[in-house]
């Protein structure tokens, strides 16, 4: 069963490569069944490949509104923030889902809306690891980025989301055999799991055995593979 | 064995230097090969290596020219662009007879073109990569699998002949996230009796240079390399088969493009089309030898390329045009898709006839 609490702005964080994109237009459409108004907001500044803004359509389809740097995914290779982000804090009414950018370097751009998340204080701060990444393969390495992430954003983490994955050959194994890494992180940082995301093919065969499975539709992916669904 | 673990194409391609025994990297940011940089900046420093951001191309291109003097595994990368403000230095590094690794993870060109995935850089690194006389041995990767292997190769060749490895890949190889192994292969050291590591007093110097005055002697250094470019055709020539027994069409397609063709291929078989593709891995050196044996057994090639028709050119000289060469091609960032792919299967089985 799926037990989650929310807060009005939802920031999602990881090393770059951990998922935060999908998850977070997952998030956003998970919020969706419960409130009125969701936007999602992409401050990703560091990757020009893979954006929110490439989840556009099913975005629009469940009635989110999506935030995005005007050059977002127009292969313009420049970093920029969206004007319109200073909206979901001016705007007590909408439930928001901010996607942030990779690493320490894409946490950076968030500095700027901290003090205003901060003094609203309705946030949660969720730090997304998978172990099957190189450079966060055991809880040291991840505590580091973690440490990073936060140094350059100047905020806390309040959670963790497990997003162990290997992208299409993930087994159900390979999630039960994060779970250790998890809590093991869990442990080390204090701060809760508040659930493991599991791609929607292999969620049915995980419920049960993991406390909030968050099963996730890949929404952004390379284009050719997209080419391969069509 | 070493569990699989996720990682962009270019992180493992990094990662998979690295593991290769080198301890030098020089580069400069640009999309989409930044993931290379980034990730030696992390890595570098804590094993003892160098990571350092030049001022420009050309500056880091010469940097591996002076760590390739002392013999030691080195690297650059770069995309379409700055790759050619390398060419310089890759001509200096073929005329010292220099083992280096030079990454080029293609976008749309010509000029800044885009950020999107390319192979229009297919002249500059098997023809013209810089002036003079001189070939690259260039790696074509089609999975993020091969990023690492080919890397490993790279490097291997590189010390084995005294030359450039060029990785070819697309910015759809960097950028793709794919399940890896790195498994640290067998690592052959070989003896380096001119790298310039001090004399001790003990030999004569060692000299690294390009410049040969006098004509007959510099004619001498051609022929020379060109005989070991020779041995290198003979031997080194990498390539993949896919249903290519019974094959009436035969496509030739590397790096994304044949991800895509290999899906196309499926289909034309689902519809009664004998398809199947030959995947250069090296791209020089050509595998010409099976190219020409299909000649004799399909009706006709396609060339799939995300470029104006440049590997069509080697299709039909390691074919003697022997057979039509069609092309099916998109350019500027676009990827040609598997119904492109299969709609020249589709015209190539009709205009080459009965066998």
């Amino acid at each position: 069963m799926l037990n989650l609490t929310h807060k009005r702005v939802t920031l999602f964080c990881g090393h770059y490569g951990s998922g935060k994109t999908n998850i977070a237009i997952n998030y956003a459409m998970h919020l969706k069944n419960s409130f009125d108004d969701v936007c999602i907001a992409d401050l990703d500044i560091v990757n020009p490949y893979f954006r929110t803004k490439d989840g556009e359509k099913a975005l629009n389809r469940h009635g989110i509104k999506l935030i995005s740097s005007e050059y977002a995914s127009s292969n313009v290779d420049l970093p920029a923030l969206p004007a319109e982000t200073y909206a979901i804090l001016d705007n007590p009414g909408l439930h928001a889902v901010i996607d942030v950018g990779g690493d320490d370097r894409g946490a950076l751009a968030l500095g700027r809306y901290v003090p205003s998340i901060l003094s609203e204080n309705d946030y949660e701060m969720l730090f997304v690891i998978n172990k099957f990444r190189p450079l966060t393969r055991d809880c040291a390495s991840t505590l580091e980025i973690m440490d990073e992430i936060e140094a350059a954003c100047n905020m806390k983490f309040t959670a963790i989301v497990n997003n162990s994955n290997l992208g299409d050959e993930t087994t159900a194994e390979n999630v039960l055999s994060s779970l250790e890494y998890a809590e093991e992180i869990s442990a080390k940082s204090g701060l809760p799991i508040k659930m493991t995301c599991v791609d929607n093919r292999i969620a049915p065969e995980l419920s049960g055995k993991i406390e909030n499975v968050f099963p996730i539709t890949l929404y952004v992916m390379q284009s050719w593979k997209l080419q391969e669904d069509r | 064995m070493a569990e699989k673990v996720l990682m962009k194409g270019n992180e493992a391609l990094a990662e998979a230097a690295i593991m290769a025994g080198c301890r030098h990297y020089f580069g400069y940011p640009i999309t989409p090969q930044t993931e290379v940089a980034a990730y030696m900046s992390k890595k570098m420093p804590k094993i003892g290596g160098t990571f350092l951001q030049a001022e420009s191309e050309i500056a880091a291109i010469n940097m591996v020219l002076g760590v390739a003097s002392t013999g030691k595994r080195v690297m650059t990368s770069s995309s379409s662009p700055g790759i050619s403000l390398k060419s310089e230095g890759l001509s200096y590094l073929a005329g010292c007879d220099l083992p280096a690794l030079v990454v080029n993870v293609q976008r749309g060109g010509p000029g800044l073109g885009g950020i999107q995935p390319s192979q229009s850089d297919y002249f500059h690194a098997t023809r013209g990569a810089g002036h003079g006389d001189f070939h690259m041995i260039v790696l074509a990767p089609s999975n993020v699998q091969e990023m690492v292997n080919l890397t490993f190769k790279g490097f291997d060749l590189a010390d084995k002949y005294r030359m450039t490895s060029m990785i070819l890949a697309d910015g759809t190889m960097g950028q793709t996230m794919e399940p890896v192994l790195l498994e640290q292969g067998e690592i052959t050291q070989y003896e380096k009796p001119w790298a310039t590591t001090g004399t001790k007093m003990e030999r004569p110097h060692n000299i690294v240079n390009s410049l040969f005055l006098k004509p007959e002697q510099l004619e001498v250094e051609n022929f020379k390399r060109y005989e070991r470019y020779k041995k290198i055709e003979e031997t080194e020539a990498l390539y993949d088969t896919y249903r290519m027994e019974d094959a009436d069409v035969c496509v030739v397609a590397f790096g994304i493009g044949a991800r895509v063709s290999h899906n196309a291929i499926d289909e034309a078989r689902k519809a009664g089309i004998k398809a199947g593709m030959i995947r250069p891995i090296t791209l020089w050196p050509f595998p010409k030898a099976a190219l020409k044996e299909a000649a004799d057994k399909v009706k006709a090639f396609i060339s799939v390329e995300l470029s104006m028709g440049q590997m069509i050119e080697d299709i039909e000289l390691a074919t003697r045009c022997a057979k039509p060469v069609m092309l099916c091609n998109r350019v500027g960032g676009m990827i040609p898709t598997v119904k492109n792919v299969y709609d020249s299967i589709v015209e190539a089985d009709k205009i080459g006839g009965d066998k």
